[in-house]
């Protein structure tokens, strides 16, 4: 058991760190949203697992399940939740000023070269993707 | 019980909640309460100064649940120190922020005091894992203060820098998974007690909790690998906000220091995690921020990168953790935050005069009253500079004196004695182009009455530190002692609970 919540939890911080390290921020929000899940399970694990115990001393009970990591994980979780709200908030507004959703891009002249102008080419072709798809519909929504 | 070390956080705390209830009454209100809770915190905090200067360790239990099993925050004279810098840079960055620049979004003074009480409960708290809560109060603050007055730069610098502290929180709460699940404490007085008798099968999972979350505190105090983000984000805020967050790098190096001396002990977990390395990076984040301020465009970005320097500089000192050595860091610390603080401002103030040039180190029309505002900037270069005789110089002569064995001695002082060298050529280039040039000058300005309160008191920061050197000096080492002696802390943590009956864990 211990075996498999291990692999489980190295696999959910593996595709959290490989998705942070992408250069759009849409899979870094989720890359992070999946990190602060590997990291709730590794706390809630911090308190051994087990099956029966409860948390609270009831009459019959053997043993006592540790309380406190469930009360750091739900601390834990508010803070994750909120801060993940926040950067999907922050991601939208720095696409509205930037009119790029690359997290990667440094500011103009910032020597990122050749690179640098690769992704804005991309970005160009998405974006040009996009006005096409949304001019179809808006034609046929008019006609 | 005494309430005293829960005020400082707990003023700002309540200021926050009053201005969010009341809403957007205009910014008067604000202002008023904002300025009034700030005043009020730091009274608080003088006298909690006094109290903890009598050497006592003052502690708190919230709730009155005691420690280990409740959380407890703890004022002894480091602490203390901390709490009462945190005011004396926030006073004048919120005087300087009234100036107008808390107009340009919505929210401003509750985020204000939101840092503030972060800023204060990190350095107070006596636990590992409410530790986490107020780095996460004062980061959630700053992310929201730093994209302030929006713009394109504020936005990608915003997105860069809340990426990578959500990466460091969720490393620190893996860390204290770790940390938990191994030792099955979070309080730091009682972490030194269980560290030495960890059983040997635990102690691989002890070490490498304990490099991440020295790891998470390097990453807030931007040492080398990890340091990159600093200057342009800083750069980027609002010139108060900036001022305001020359204090953030200085919460990693505190708890660092505060983890290094009082958890870690002499237990064989944790032997050799910080040396020899730590005093490697430390120099190399020295000569980024030398190289950092020489390639620097804007003055905003120059304090960027002396705030990188001033990093470096502080956690070579924290690597080498004795007596001396801490001594010295708890002298220079206050003054490096204050002169960086300053320079942020001033800044700002130059921004303010040159219109569309900015704070951009180019070739215009000279600052309009250049006789005041240009002292200001004499004040903090010499200052920052480390030119005697102000606090700058007195501090790194403690340093050099205090910190590093005799190996490190040559690296130590050919590191700070260039990177003096350095900043004192970019701050002298920065003056010729700013007030010595031979068009006519701007039209001078007057500055608002918060404004110009604000820089005055931070430029005053440094004479001030100089003329009580012996004093501040003394305090200082006194913290030290009384840091580095480990017991007093923990005695009046655990109180008298001779021997905590600790469950066995399977």
């Amino acid at each position: 058991m211990e075996i498999l919540l291990a692999l489980g939890i190295g696999l959910i911080f593996a595709c959290g760190i490989f998705l942070v390290l992408r250069p759009r921020s849409f899979s870094v929000v989720l890359g992070l949203a999946l990190l602060s899940y590997g990291v709730n399970l590794l706390i809630f694990m911090g308190g051994r697992i087990d099956r029966i115990a409860p948390p609270l001393s009831l009459p019959g009970a053997t043993g006592l399940a540790d309380p406190l990591p469930q009360a750091l994980v739900l601390t834990a979780i508010v803070i994750g939740f909120g801060m993940t709200a926040y950067l999907v908030a922050l991601a939208l507004r720095s696409l509205g000023e930037t009119g790029s959703d690359r997290v990667d891009v440094g500011g103009p002249g910032d020597g990122a070269g050749e690179d640098l102008n690769t992704l804005r080419a991309e970005d160009r072709a998405d974006g040009a993707a996009d006005r096409a798809i949304d001019d179809g519909r808006g034609g046929g929504a008019s006609r | 019980m005494n309430h005293l070390p829960i005020l400082p956080l707990l003023i700002p705390f309540m200021a926050a909640a009053i201005m969010l209830a009341l809403g957007q009454r205009g910014v008067a209100h604000h202002r008023a309460i904002g300025l009034a809770s700030m005043l009020l915190g730091a009274l608080a905090a003088l006298v909690l100064g006094v109290e903890a200067g009598t050497g006592t360790v003052l502690v708190y239990a919230l709730g009155d649940w005691r420690a280990p099993f409740g959380i407890v925050l703890v004022a002894d004279r480091l602490a203390a120190t901390m709490v009462l810098l945190v005011y004396a840079l926030g006073i004048p960055a919120l005087l300087m922020a009234m100036g107008g620049a808390d107009r340009l979004g919505r929210h401003f003074h509750p985020l204000f005091q939101l840092q503030i009480a972060g800023l204060a409960g990190a350095f107070l708290t006596g636990d590992i894992f409410n530790l986490f809560v107020f780095f996460e109060i004062l980061l959630l603050a700053s992310y929201t203060m730093l994209v302030h007055g929006g713009g394109p730069e504020r936005a990608r610098a915003g997105m860069s820098y809340v990426i990578l502290n959500l990466v460091g929180s969720a490393m620190f709460l893996v860390a204290v998974a770790f940390i938990y699940g191994t030792l099955g404490t979070l309080n730091m007085a009682d972490v030194a007690i269980v560290l030495p008798n960890v059983p040997a099968g635990d102690l691989a999972l002890v070490r490498t909790a304990f490099a991440i979350l020295v790891g998470v505190f390097l990453l807030k105090a931007a040492v080398l690998p990890m340091a990159f983000w600093l200057p342009h984000v800083y750069s980027a805020a609002t010139p108060a906000v900036g001022a305001l967050f020359a204090i953030m790098t200085k919460v990693g190096i505190v708890a660092l220091l505060r983890l290094s001396v009082i958890g870690f002990g002499d237990a064989k977990a944790t032997e050799g995690l910080l040396l020899p390395w730590l005093p490697v990076l430390a120099l190399a984040t020295i000569a980024l921020g030398t190289v950092g301020v020489f390639a620097a465009k804007r003055l905003a970005t120059v304090a960027g990168s002396l705030v990188l320097i001033s990093s470096g500089t502080l956690l070579f000192a924290v690597a080498f953790a004795d007596v001396p050595a801490t001594a010295a860091l708890l002298y220079y610390l206050p003054h490096a935050t204050l002169a960086t603080g300053g320079l942020f401002l001033l800044a700002g103030h130059i921004a303010e005069r040159r219109g569309e040039l900015g704070d951009r180190l180019v070739r215009g029309p000279c600052v309009g009253d250049r006789v005041v505002v240009g002292s200001a900037y004499a004040v903090l270069a010499v200052g920052l500079a480390s030119l005697p005789p102000l606090s700058g110089f007195l501090g790194k002569l403690m340093l050099l004196q205090g910190a590093g064995s005799a190996g490190w001695q040559p690296l130590w002082w050919g590191a700070l004695l260039g990177s003096g060298l350095g900043v004192t050529l970019v701050l002298s280039r920065s003056a010729s182009l700013l007030f010595w040039q031979p068009a006519d000058p701007l039209p001078a300005k007057p500055t608002g009455a918060g404004p110009g309160l604000g820089l005055f008191l931070l430029v005053l920061a440094g004479p001030a530190l100089t003329v009580g050197a012996a004093p501040a000096a003394g305090w200082a080492r006194d913290a030290s002692a009384q840091l580095h002696a480990r017991d007093p802390y923990v005695a009046a943590v655990l109180g008298d609970v001779p021997d905590i009956e600790r469950e066995r864990r399977p």
